[in-house]
């Protein structure tokens, strides 16, 4: 199976674009995400403030990832 | 709110009839708008719009808080402004074009910087905050002070073509802190100033404030608590996102001292060494002098582009890369375009080993 990322602000910059698709292993959980990505994008890494929204719902890092579900990285943003 | 207790005279039920046709708001809910007290805290790209359709809508009481004056850079978005204003006090420019659409509201400027010393006593005077301020510190210091004295707020933010639209803290809704609990680090989250923003960001995401702020005092249709809504103007998708409160984020009874320390925007008293400030005075005493002095210039180069002092560039963000470009045993002045970002890079240098760095006060805008 793979993974369907929405990217959003910095992560978006960082990453190139603004969806990328992980391929199969894909990673079970939203914290196993994140550890895929950051080493795929280690500047990720140097984020201190990042949520992850599962199916539009903010998303703890044991929760389980499967296929068909929408996935969007949010940093928070403060221009005004 | 305030019970709703104004009437109307002939010539504003002309003016509202629009709304006053509406069932959803009448003359009841007119009277709700005019009883309304509504402090916007930035009259920036955000706060313009907002204000604006706050104004026209009748809304009673509206506080302009923003301490800063118009740039020439701010016209490309921030619509309240004409050229001719470029040097005036944001606020007071803001209730005169505010004041001429609309006679009938008061308008109360705030020409201040929202500090843990004054927030709660200027709230105070206010049913509900609209946050379009433009930095992390700011936005903790407004959310803290909402939750204390039990006030809506409605948040919104930009970034590049993207904003994020929400209301906290409003009937035990959740707050900023339960959507982010911890500030990003200083330069992960780049503001407008260094990295651009499309001019017509600000009206789209400033208008949906104004459609919260509205709906919370009428009362009416479901507002977006609870809902962090993804504006993605490139893709034009409105994503909304659920999440929900974090008791120990409702409970807040004082401000912390020092936002900024909390938001790392500037090194605290008990973390990295702060540099001394020089006034652009004495750096040009100094630059006349011949005495031996490392310039640094750590703004984006297409700010450096339109203008510098022949500071050598490195972009903050790329100085930890390249400190060692710099010599520790000779002095450094470092500076930016208002003071912030060279007190950041102050305190790398300092940590670099560098042994006499100064920060240039206020930046270019005093030199």
């Amino acid at each position: 199976m793979s993974l369907k990322v929405s990217l959003f602000g910095i992560t978006r910059d960082i990453v190139g674009t603004s969806v990328i698709e992980l391929p199969a292993p894909a990673p079970a959980t939203v914290g196993e995400l994140l550890a895929e990505m950051r080493k795929q994008y280690p500047a990720l890494g140097e984020l201190r403030s990042c949520a992850v929204a599962v199916n539009n719902e903010y998303a703890s890092l044991d929760q389980p990832l499967h296929t068909v579900d929408e996935i969007a990285l949010i940093p928070p943003v403060a221009g005004g | 709110m305030k019970p709703a207790e104004e009437t109307l005279s002939a010539a504003e039920t002309n003016r509202y009839s629009r709304h006053l046709l509406l069932p959803e708001i009448g003359l009841v809910g007119q009277q709700k708008l005019k009883a309304a007290r509504v402090l916007v805290v930035g009259c920036g790209g955000l706060g313009c719009p907002v204000l604006q359709y706050l104004a026209a809508a009748g809304v009673g009481t509206l506080g302009l808080l923003d301490f800063d004056t118009v740039d020439d850079s701010n016209l490309q978005r921030q619509v309240l402004y004409a050229t001719t204003d470029v040097g005036r006090p944001k606020a007071v420019v803001a209730a005169e074009k505010l004041h001429a659409q609309n006679p009938f509201i008061e308008l109360r400027t705030h020409q201040v910087h929202l500090t843990a010393a004054n927030a709660l006593e200027l709230f105070a005077d206010y049913d509900l905050v609209v946050d379009c301020s433009d930095n992390f510190a700011t936005r903790y210091l407004v959310n803290d002070a909402c939750v204390i004295l039990g006030k809506p707020l409605v948040f919104g933010a930009i970034f590049k073509f993207e904003g994020q639209v929400s209301v906290f803290n409003y009937q035990n809704g959740p707050t900023y802190r339960c959507l982010h609990p911890t500030p990003p680090a200083p330069g992960e989250a780049p503001s407008c100033a260094e990295i651009g923003v499309l001019g017509v960001l600000p009206g789209l995401v400033g208008t949906l404030q104004a459609t919260e702020a509205l709906k919370i005092i009428l009362g009416i249709g479901e507002v977006l608590s609870g809902r962090l809504l993804l504006v993605d103007a490139l893709g034009m998708r409105f994503q909304p996102i659920r999440f929900r409160a974090v008791t120990a984020n409702q409970q807040f009874t004082a401000l912390a001292a020092d936002y900024a320390a909390f938001c790392g925007e500037t090194p605290s008293a008990d973390g990295a060494a702060q540099a001394p400030e020089i006034s652009a005075e004495e750096l040009k005493t100094w630059q006349h002098s011949g005495r031996p002095l490392q310039l640094l210039d750590v703004r984006e180069p297409h700010e450096y582009a339109q203008y510098h002092i022949g500071g050598r560039l490195i972009p903050l963000g790329e100085l930890p890369d390249n400190l060692a470009k710099i010599r520790v045993d000779v002095p450094v002045v470092v500076h930016c375009a208002s003071g912030r970002r060279s007190q950041q890079a102050a305190a790398l240098l300092l940590a670099h080993g560098c042994v006499t760095v100064y920060s240039l006060r206020n930046g270019l805008a005093d030199y």
